[in-house]
């Protein structure tokens, strides 16, 4: 027991620690790295609170795909950053002050919770046997809140669109820049090789495995895309040019059948994301499928950028 | 039996700390990049395996064991090829 808490001072402490470091570091690059360490230290702290599915997309997201999109900003940012104006006092003071009070009012929640907390847990925890998922997490994702994460997917691609906006018209579907390493048959080769096949198996477990343990489309998902961006910068395969019709379609097969199941729930079990009767898993496992795929190439894109080069024809 | 298993956990353990605290120190008192990272990588490497050997009798065998197992081989494979990494690149900035 004391053990535990002993671990937990530590842990928190390091967090703060870590957290003052990516605030006060100067370059953005040392900031990033901070940033990466802190979503794994952050990963820890979600497993000591027993919500391993946040800690699983904590490590996966904050840690990281993340990580690596920044690091992707920092780089291209480094020609910027001698040059930039740095902020001026009052905007940094009034930054400060406004993440100081959310802090305040986190901290005040925590402290003082209300007497009769309201919780919607037991219901929930009641009727999740009904959709046929054993996760409480994916039910809450797929069967109570499916608008949101429906909502969550369609941002995804947004977002996708809104990087490739960043490119000049003129490379417009073109090949994304992400820097391959150069060196052919190096160690980087053989770490994609041995790691592929292990990547892809875990990828696809974490989905499976969502309905009834911990993990799920998105978890599974960014493995799936870490192993794409590897085998990419390795040079196993070459960045596809973002005007290809089937990876397109790839991007936007996850969304479209999880509309697709939620539309059909109009005709079938009356209403919007209403699942038939007896076949929610089915249909849940169907949607949690074609958004695994989609998520790992909507990432994978993502991390490679914004296209940079027209393909040569 | 039992107390002999603690007493293996908590000597091997605490070896991998040492190998651990050893590596840190490494990183930060050794004069340039290519040892250090020989540093961190002897800690990778012997550190987390003697944590790994040393939780070995408290798991579940066989699932935990290998999954123990796998991840120190995990960290082993990506530690060692990124040390690798930052090597050559390394010797590209500093010939």
């Amino acid at each position: 027991m004391i053990t535990a808490f002993i671990f937990n001072v530590v842990l928190v402490a390091l967090l703060l620690v870590v957290a003052t470091w990516i605030i006060a570091s100067r370059a953005a690059f040392s900031a990033v790295v901070a940033f990466v360490a802190y979503g794994l230290l952050l990963a820890i702290v979600w497993v000591e609170l027993s919500a391993i599915d946040i800690a699983l997309t904590e490590a996966a997201i904050g840690g990281g795909v993340t990580g690596m999109l920044l690091l992707g900003a920092a780089s291209r940012l480094r020609d910027a950053e001698t040059t930039a104006v740095s902020t001026g006092v009052p905007l940094r003071l009034a930054a400060a002050a406004l993440c100081a009070l959310v802090a305040a009012g986190l901290a005040a929640i925590v402290l003082f919770p209300p007497s009769t907390v309201f919780t919607l847990a037991p219901d929930a925890m009641a009727h999740l046997a009904e959709s046929g998922l054993g996760n409480p997490v994916a039910g809450v994702l797929f069967v109570y809140r499916a608008f949101d994460t429906l909502l969550e997917k369609v941002v995804l691609v947004l977002a996708l669109v809104g990087v490739w906006s960043l490119a000049p018209d003129r490379f417009w579907g073109g090949i994304p820049g992400l820097r391959v390493y150069q060196q052919p048959n190096s160690v980087l080769t053989l770490l994609s090789q041995l790691l592929l096949p292990l990547g892809i198996v875990v990828g696809i477990y974490m989905f499976w495995t969502g309905a009834n343990n911990p993990g799920g489309a998105f978890q599974g998902g960014t493995i799936l895309a870490a192993m794409w961006i590897l085998v990419m910068i390795a040079g196993l395969q070459s960045v596809p040019s973002t005007d290809r019709r089937a990876l397109r379609l790839l991007v936007i097969v996850g969304p479209a059948i999880f509309l697709a199941i939620g539309l059909m729930g109009f005709a079938l079990a009356g209403g919007f994301l209403a699942y038939p009767a007896g076949y929610a898993k089915p249909l849940i496992i169907v949607a949690e499928a074609a958004l695994t795929l989609s998520i790992g190439v909507t990432l994978g894109l993502l991390a490679a950028g914004p296209p940079e080069r027209i393909q040569q024809r | 039996m039992t107390s002999a298993l603690s007493v293996f956990t908590v000597l091997a353990v605490s070896a991998g700390t040492f190998f651990f605290v050893a590596g840190t120190v490494g990183l930060l008192r050794f004069p340039d990049t290519l040892t250090r990272l020989h540093a961190l990588t002897k800690a990778d490497n012997v550190g987390l395996g003697l944590v790994v050997f040393g939780l070995l009798p408290l798991v579940q065998w066989p699932f935990g064991a290998l999954k123990l197992i796998s991840v120190w081989l995990l960290v082993q494979l990506s530690g060692s090829i990124i040390a690798q990494l930052i090597a050559v690149v390394v010797r590209q900035e500093e010939p």
